[in-house]
């Protein structure tokens, strides 16, 4: 078989595995596990999971096995929906500093004056050893995008799924990122007194676009470019969400004035140190907040409100919460939540933080996020409770398959617990 | 030889407080070299918050020397762990705690912070961590840079951080002096000096300083920083040799020309010496053995190589060098010399038995560093390296102050060291355990259960949120 084929064969499988989950895959039952179910049915104390080409048939109390099923004994397990990465690079970068091309990172370009051009789509490294690190710990699917393009907007981000496929793309163009928190004001003209007027102008511009016919030889003297232009319509018709990144009070309630100017805008927020404070006007116009619960520091003059009780004070307010913003530890995510957790939040949603209210903020909830008949197999066989820092995820599966659960990570790992001594280190194979 | 006679020249007040090993209020020619230079011209000022005898009844107790005693008490009185085990005797007046469903354990000493130099908020008023004017800048100490109202100092404190030693950064082959403290921040940085606690001085290998002085003067590669160190020790050399000379000289009551001091070189002269601890940041296997025979060469001691993400491919050579190894649980990929960062690393050095140690180098990971040990303890264990947890609790305080020099002092609770103590709501190898009460030097200071005792910095007081739960 030629290279060609062997790719187009991996690829057309992998394709299957990460929309339509696998028509190959074996059916299998996950018995006797307490299962975070993260639906209406709940937690169920001891249940079992039917897995049936590559989708949820099932999640009942007790233990059934139909035959043709393969049988898993996860007694005394905890199972969850594949955990998905809310806030990361995954696939843009390999190493960040001084190593080379860090696709994650855009440096100017014609093509887009604000950044609102740029799509990480065509950028996604399926071979990055991130991926395996990533998934081996839950992690079954991840929004992915620029970690920042020193411009007004962080392009366009991707949603995909961390299983081996050469096609990891599930969402194309699934959202938008801007900063308007100091960091944002910095790289645009060093005052919120500039940055605003230019958002604001932005979605004029984009608005304007809507019904002008964007062509080379069209007249455009905007602040955006025209590919600009065009990337922010679908965020101004609120078909493609906004993160907005912003930490002071002053700066969140800016973020819900922009929505009252822009009604379509389907905003979320990202950081969101102080937005306890407003976490009411938040709830009211139902802006979910992307956080890490362990950023207690006044880093800056807008973070002084800094505290670990930010995520239980959102969620007492009826504010959806979603934990997750890393990269390479991405998978520190259960500790994150653990933590929010530990300082009032409920463990219910806590565990959300990481599944269903990920899904949602992507719109990938009718396939991920749950464990509910009819949605993809992703999910998670866990030692004990996820968000505690000593249990692990014993077995991952993605769309049905139980995963490879070993990484560069874990090789290296071996190769050093069973080196062979009377030979130099690189003849020990893993 | 040559060693054994020079060490009586340039000796530091360190080593009279070592030798000593008793209170700050020594003789003032003590102090003073035979040429007269003042060796302690920072003192300490710190002073213990007076407190009734506390005695913890009903309690889970690691001792940080490997032991665990269950529903056991532990006595704090005058400053000091009075006694320790099943039971022990309750003076009169002492503040009892009912310790039920909880656990004790010495205070956590993270060896690698740089609250104060690299303070929040993060301005650059405020960034005072590096001198990277010069890839050698020994005279610099971090204790000129703290900023005592970093708000970090009480967030690590909530998190059962008693004594912490505070860094200069890493961009520098040798980036300056160290400094230990408690963590009770005052007016004045003195305040805090932990009391004879010995210096130490940081170095860094790798990547940091090629990146910085690549394009200033060099090093600009990983050779160029080798040749670095081994000139600045070379002149070390130099340098404690005529001070040797004029000291004998003056000693046999001749009357030699004072030679010229040279604050880089004094410093690391008193490395030479063995009065100051080497603090090495270094991230690469073969980078740590190339410094391990720089020690060698050279004739001092590398006490601790910091961060070692890979310290787990050499852990026989840093049993057998008896250098400590400080290290994160799992962070890694930043940068090429962090690569091939696994999350066993802290076990399988301690497996080697080398001496491992968890450290946070983060104003956020210093508040959590009981969870960075529980998860490379469950790791360890996942991979077949079986450690209890009163052993692994040798990650957090003992360890951490044997490589500061400390350990006479602190870092375990063993009767007559200082009452550095924590009192953790659950078993702190949890997630959802947190920090109750916290002792240093015998007194409560910080009670989670009750929000008006909490210590607020002058930085936060008067803003947002004082006060707040943080």
């Amino acid at each position: 078989m030629s290279l060609f084929k062997k790719v187009a064969l991996a690829s057309s499988i992998a394709l299957g595995l990460s929309l339509s989950a696998s028509a190959f895959a074996e059916n299998i039952a996950i018995v006797g596990a307490k299962i975070h179910t993260v639906s209406s049915a709940g937690v169920i104390d001891e249940g079992t999971v039917l897995i049936k080409d590559g989708r949820i048939q099932q999640v009942v109390e007790g233990t059934i096995v139909p035959s043709g099923y393969r049988e898993i004994d996860a007694k005394g397990k905890v199972v969850t929906p594949g955990l998905i990465g809310a806030s990361t690079s995954l696939g843009l970068v390999e190493v960040s500093s001084s190593a080379g091309t860090v696709d994650a990172g855009v440096e100017s370009h014609a093509i887009s004056s604000v950044g609102a051009a740029f799509d990480v789509q065509y950028a996604l490294n399926s071979g990055s050893t991130l991926i395996p690190i990533t998934r081996i710990e839950g992690f079954t699917s991840a929004a992915t995008g620029l970690r920042g393009a020193g411009k007004l907007f962080a392009g366009q981000g991707a949603f995909i799924t961390l299983a081996s496929t050469y096609q990891p793309v599930l969402k194309a163009k699934a959202f938008m990122q801007i900063d308007v928190s100091n960091s944002g004001a910095d790289n645009n003209g060093g005052s919120r007194a500039a940055l605003w007027v230019a958002i604001n102008q932005a979605f004029d511009e984009a608005k304007f676009a809507k019904s002008y016919s964007l062509n080379p030889s069209a007249d455009w003297h905007g602040l955006t470019t025209m590919a600009d232009a065009k990337a922010l319509i679908p965020v101004l018709d609120g078909n493609m969400p906004l993160i907005i990144r912003a930490d002071r009070a002053a700066d969140i309630l800016q973020v819900m004035a922009l929505k009252e100017r822009y009604s379509n805008l389907n905003i979320v927020l990202g950081s969101g140190i102080e937005a306890w404070r407003v976490a009411d006007e938040l709830a009211q116009h139902k802006i979910p907040v992307i956080l890490d619960p362990e950023s207690n520091l006044p880093g800056g003059f807008d973070q002084v409100g800094a505290t670990l009780e930010n995520a239980a004070r959102l969620h007492k307010a009826g504010v959806t919460v979603v934990v997750g913003m890393n990269t390479h530890n991405i998978r520190l995510a259960t500790q994150h939540a653990g933590n929010a957790v530990a300082n009032g939040l409920p463990h219910s949603a806590g565990i959300a933080a990481l599944t269903i209210n990920v899904a949602k903020l992507f719109g990938m909830d009718e396939q991920v996020g749950s464990l509910e008949p009819g949605k993809v197999a992703d999910l998670v066989i866990w030692s004990g409770d996820p968000l505690e820092v000593t249990e692990a995820a014993e077995q991952v599966f993605i769309g049905g398959e139980a995963i490879d659960m070993t990484s560069r990570q874990t090789k290296l790992r071996d190769r050093y617990l069973k080196r062979d001594t009377e030979k130099p280190v690189g003849y020990t194979r893993p | 030889m040559l060693n054994t006679k020079l060490k009586l020249g340039l000796a530091l007040a360190v080593t009279v407080a070592l030798a000593t090993g008793c209170s700050s209020d020594k003789k003032e020619d003590e102090q003073k070299s035979v040429a007269g230079i003042d060796k302690n011209p920072f003192p300490s000022t710190y002073k213990k918050v007076e407190s009734k005898p506390i005695i913890i009844t009903n309690v889970t107790i690691l001792d940080g020397v490997g032991n665990k005693i269950e529903d056991g008490e532990i006595l704090l009185k005058d400053g000091i762990i009075e006694e320790v085990g099943k039971s022990v005797s309750s003076p009169s007046g002492a503040i009892e705690i009912d310790g039920k469903g909880k656990w004790v354990t010495p205070g956590i000493i993270d060896n690698h912070s740089h609250l104060g130099v690299y303070p929040s908020p993060s301005t650059r008023s405020h960034s005072d961590g590096n001198e990277m004017t010069s890839p050698v800048t020994a005279e610099v100490w971090a204790e000129h840079s703290i900023w005592p109202q970093d708000p970090g100092f009480q967030r690590a404190l909530a998190g059962g951080v008693t004594s912490l030693q505070i860094l200069p950064g890493s961009a520098n082959l040798f980036g300056g002096r160290s400094v230990t403290v408690k963590n009770l921040p005052n007016r004045t940085i003195q305040d805090m000096k932990f009391p004879e606690a010995p210096y130490g001085i940081k170095m860094a290998c790798g990547e940091n300083p090629k990146r910085v002085y690549g394009s200033k003067g060099g090093p600009m590669t990983r050779m160029g920083n080798v040749a670095g160190y081994r000139q600045a020790w070379a002149d070390a050399k130099a340098y404690q040799t005529t001070w040797a000379e004029y000291e004998a000289d003056l000693e046999a009551g001749g009357s030699p020309k004072e030679p010229k001091r040279d604050l880089n070189l004094d410093t690391l002269a008193g490395v030479l010496d063995g009065d100051i601890i080497v603090h090495m940041h270094c991230y690469r296997a073969d980078d740590m053995g190339t410094m391990l025979d720089v020690m060698k060469e050279f004739d001092y001691k590398i006490g601790t190589f910091h961060h070692a993400v890979e310290a787990y491919k050499i852990a026989d050579k840093l049993a057998e060098n008896n250098v400590c190894s400080a290290m994160w649980a799992d962070w890694w990929g930043f940068k090429m010399e962090a690569y091939d960062g696994i999350q066993e690393n802290i076990p399988m050095v301690h497996a080697a038995k080398a001496c491992a140690i968890v450290h946070s180098d983060s104003d956020l990971g210093i508040q959590r560093l009981n969870q960075e040990a529980a998860k490379a303890w469950a790791n360890g264990k996942r991979a077949g390296i079986d450690i209890s947890q009163a052993d692994a609790w040798q990650w957090l305080s003992a360890n951490p102050a044997k490589s500061l020099g400390i350990f006479d002092k602190t870092g375990s609770l063993e009767e007559g060291k200082n009452a550095d103590v924590v009192l953790w709501s659950a078993d702190p190898f949890s997630t959802y355990a947190q920090a109750e009460k916290v002792f240093i030097d015998g007194a409560m200071v910080y009670d989670r259960t009750d929000p008006a005792s909490w210590p607020v910095s002058d930085f936060e007081l008067g803003q947002i949120a004082e006060g707040d739960a943080k």
